[in-house]
């Protein structure tokens, strides 16, 4: 049992590996497989270089980490709220972050300085984080999760609004922009942004990993988890905590990138089943190799245009669950 | 609680629970004490507190009075880890909210008995195979619970307690979707785990008649507080059971010739008042 886990995930873990070689070699500039082995073993011409070390393996290492806390952070939503139409934007997270993003953007904040946007993103998410969980806290009975789900809806309808206010009064350039940073890219990518996010993410999503069988527990229902030796308040809360730390800084540094939170992990469960402790380190590893993919093909497909990665996130990941979806055991 | 009989698992005092918002309260002025190794059954009739008393046994909800011990110690202070390694419980229902397997859920019983890293022992999986056989649903180990039967899937959530090697097994209404043969085979299994393995088993039931054949002591519930507590015969008289139940019944004798024979069986009449 634990050594056929161990082989799934490594499994998933070269199919990453592929796609991140692919994504390294495929460009503007196209780079043979062998040449791109060359660079990262430190050899290779002085171009490939700059393209390999500056341009293309920090937005890949971007898109893997932001795939991976998407897809981690749905599985474990879903497990929280026992809802399989959870995903990660649907607690408000990403509402509370595009407000902070369009706001800077609009205040002209992220003209002036361009890393004000993410920071003044990553404070609208939390900022939603908080409010939410204000609101599904009872005093004496703990977090519910039902009022959880809805909080979250409310709020993110409302950051909505005030997003759409702000740019009700926003320039055509100013709410260009805006649009297009919700959307979603990688393209702001750099080796301090993944470096930063890598430092982040790596202790919320072992804190995660901990949380797998309690996770088990939950899904079947908070009673059971209970009389099963559950701290049943204290799972729920870090688990709605770390997942949403995750979802606020992925957006902050990519927008919102839809449909790897909901499909990722679904896909694994109709693979594999529901095991928590096969589902998250394996939505971790799917996620962010299908976003990674995801994002080689939105960069390439339509260049030297860029497509907004969501749209192949969606395009690819719908029909791909469809079928799935139609083969499999639910 | 250390004045408690050392034999004594369960001692529940003068507990009254009201729920938010509910003018009276489900539970008024009840007290019991369950004995090591016993099978001891709540009976009573729907609404009479059996579910609320069986949530504040397991520490679920918690008294606005009164108190209930486990072993010594107040039910809100076991350490909820400490707690599932000594009880096993069987829920009325669960949701089934992802697909899983008979035998993940079963394993889930172990979990109150793993490491950090959550690494099965031979043990554990040992104890994860002797429940599904016990529960008779090794065949259906590899099947989803959502493809089970009713009967089927009470017998997992049998199974899934029972792989928790508990010293103590709670059960509310575990039978109420089962056929005859697999009704008799879980009071079978309940008599037993608590003749033979020393176990101490907690049942909620409508069976009164099963109840009053297997159980050492009956407590019947009426309107949240105690109508009658004892052992079958004590409790089950025709009075009584007309009182709490509100229908007319007669209290016969069961005619088998087993260990459970003369055990009081109540037989409800029709509404015809010739009969009575």
């Amino acid at each position: 049992m634990i050594a056929r886990n161990a082989g799934r995930l490594l499994s998933l873990a070269l199919l990453a590996a592929a796609a991140l070689v692919a994504s390294i070699a495929l460009g503007a500039a196209d780079l043979p497989p062998g040449d791109v082995l060359d660079v990262l073993l430190g050899r290779g011409s002085e171009p490939a270089r700059t393209i390999v070390w500056s341009l293309r393996l920090p937005r890949a290492i971007l898109a893997l980490q932001v795939g991976a806390a998407l897809g981690l952070a749905g599985a474990a939503f879903q497990a929280l709220l026992r809802n399989p139409l959870a995903e990660p934007y649907v607690l408000g997270v990403s509402g509370g972050a595009a407000v902070g993003a369009v706001a800077a953007v609009v205040l002209g904040l992220s003209a002036a300085a361009p890393w004000s946007l993410p920071i003044a993103a990553l404070a609208g998410g939390l900022i939603a984080i908080g409010v939410v969980l204000r609101i599904a806290m009872h005093a004496t009975r703990g977090m519910d999760t039902r009022v959880l789900l809805l909080a979250g809806v409310v709020v993110g309808a409302f950051f909505n609004a005030v997003i759409l206010l702000l740019l009700t009064f926003a320039s055509a350039e100013t709410f260009r922009s805006a649009v297009f940073w919700m959307m979603g890219s990688l393209a702001g990518a750099s080796w301090s942004v993944a470096l930063l996010l890598g430092a982040y993410l790596a202790p919320a999503m072992a804190a995660l990993f901990l949380m797998a069988r309690p996770l088990n527990l939950l899904s079947v229902g908070e009673e059971t988890a209970l009389y099963l030796g559950t701290p049943v308040e204290r799972v729920k809360l870090a688990t709605y905590v770390l997942a949403s730390l995750l979802v606020a800084a992925g957006v902050a540094v990519s927008g919102i990138i839809g449909f790897v939170g909901l499909v990722v992990p679904h896909a694994v469960r109709l693979m594999w089943g529901s095991d928590h402790q096969l589902l998250l380190p394996a939505s971790v590893l799917a996620g962010g190799g299908f976003l990674l993919a995801a994002d080689t093909v939105a960069r390439t497909a339509a260049a030297p245009a860029e497509l907004p990665v969501g749209v192949i996130t969606a395009l690819v990941g719908v029909p791909l669950f469809i079928v799935l979806l139609t083969r499999r055991r639910l | 609680m250390s004045g408690d009989r050392a034999t004594s698992v369960f001692a529940v005092r003068h507990v009254r629970f009201r729920y938010p918002g509910a003018g009276r309260p489900a539970l008024d002025g009840v007290s019991f004490e369950v004995a090591q190794g016993a099978l001891y059954s709540l009976i009573g009739p729907n609404g009479s507190g059996k579910s609320t008393l069986l949530r504040i046994l397991l520490g679920s909800l918690r008294p606005d009075q009164g108190s209930v011990a486990y072993a010594g110690k107040s039910v809100t202070q076991w350490n909820r880890r400490a707690f599932a390694r000594q009880i096993g419980v069987v829920p009325q229902s669960e949701e089934m909210t992802f697909p899983l397997t008979v035998r993940e859920m079963v394993a889930m019983g172990r979990y109150p008995h793993l490491g950090i890293l959550g690494r099965m022992s031979v043990e554990d999986r040992e104890s994860v195979e002797d429940a599904l056989r016990r529960c008779d649903v090794t065949e259906l180990a590899d099947r989803l619970m959502s493809q089970l039967s009713g009967g089927e899937r009470q017998r997992a959530l049998i199974a899934r307690a029972l792989a928790q090697r508990p010293s103590t097994l709670v059960l509310d209404e575990p039978t109420v979707s089962l056929d005859i043969r697999h009704e008799m085979e879980i009071f079978e299994l309940l008599a037993e785990l608590s003749k033979d393995d020393g176990v101490t088993v907690v049942l909620v039931t409508h069976h009164i008649n099963l109840a009053a054949r297997y159980a050492d002591r009956l407590l019947l519930l009426a309107g949240g507080s105690v109508a009658a507590e004892g052992p079958p015969e004590d409790v089950l008289s025709r009075e009584t059971v007309e009182r709490v139940y509100e229908w007319p019944v007669m209290v016969d004798r069961h005619p088998g010739s087993g260990w459970d024979a003369d055990a009081p069986q109540v037989i409800p009449l029709s509404g015809d008042p010739r009969q009575q």
